[in-house]
């Protein structure tokens, strides 16, 4: 999310593919430099609640994540 | 001798002229630098219409169908609070509530008895150092992933204060009416689907 212009979309790959991988870790660790926040949307299998999973490190970022979505950290307004 | 001096002055003279000029140089093309890097987003009713299109999208996506209609419907989500060990109150209902507006503070509440508590400033600030802010409804995912996901966290990095300071406590007691009539009639829609 940036302001001014909505969703953006940073990088997209197959993290299977080493090359693509790469480059998402490049870019996650580059949103993460910058001061963003990233979450994974969820849903808890069953209850059909969803959830956000707040990840810090590209290792915590579910397998089955479709996509990491990057927004400004909160401060108090 | 005089001869020396004076050619060395005006060496001395000539060193610090270029030095100015390297200086000057440097500071203007910096100056350059920034603009290039951010450059001011002019107000732009197209942009920012698309913008929060997108946005929308982008919230449907990630809120479940209850929440999507919610805020379709009514103009704000309602997350129930997850700190309290005792999560589920009477009824399985949760003993707190927050309700999510765009681009205005979160409002905690007791949906039991609709008792206000407080409301939290919150904002996502551009980074970038310029001037503009989130689209309303990646405002409101932006609270929503916060909350779902570190309530601790969002709540321990925001202003609290006494409701009443940015909400009209008034419109937040009809807001939280709205919400029990739109959840009572969606409920009986339901009920009379599944019969």
């Amino acid at each position: 999310m940036k302001p001014g212009h909505g969703e953006v979309l940073l990088a997209e790959g197959d993290p299977d593919v080493r090359v693509d991988e790469e480059l998402l870790i490049e870019e996650f660790r580059r949103q993460l430099d910058e001061g963003m926040w990233a979450a994974v949307p969820t849903e808890r299998p069953g209850s059909g609640r969803r959830e956000a999973q707040m990840v810090r490190d590209y290792s915590e970022i579910p397998p089955e994540a479709e996509r990491v979505i990057f927004f400004p950290r909160a401060s108090g307004g | 001798m005089l001869v020396l001096l004076v050619t060395g002055l005006v060496a001395l003279a000539l060193a610090a002229f270029l030095l100015a000029r390297a200086a000057a140089g440097k500071t203007i093309a910096a100056r350059r630098r920034r603009r290039v890097q951010h450059p001011p987003l002019a107000f732009d009713p197209g942009r920012e219409r698309r913008a929060e299109q997108r946005a929308r999208q982008l919230l449907r996506s990630c809120v479940n169908d209850h929440e999507w209609a919610m805020y379709r419907d009514l103009g704000f989500i309602r997350v129930d609070g997850r700190r309290l060990p005792d999560a589920a109150g009477e009824g399985g209902a949760a003993p707190y509530a927050y309700l999510i507006y765009p681009h205005k503070p979160i409002v905690a509440y007791v949906p039991r008895n609709g008792r206000l508590l407080s409301e939290y400033c919150v904002e996502f600030p551009d980074l970038t150092g310029g001037h503009t802010r989130l689209p309303a409804s990646d405002d409101v995912l932006a609270k929503w992933m916060a909350l779902t996901s570190d309530e601790a966290r969002v709540i321990g990095r925001a202003n609290m204060h006494l409701v009443g300071r940015q909400h009209d406590p008034a419109r937040l007691r009809r807001d939280i009416w709205r919400l029990s009539e739109w959840e009572r009639v969606g409920a009986g829609r339901l009920g009379a689907r599944a019969a």
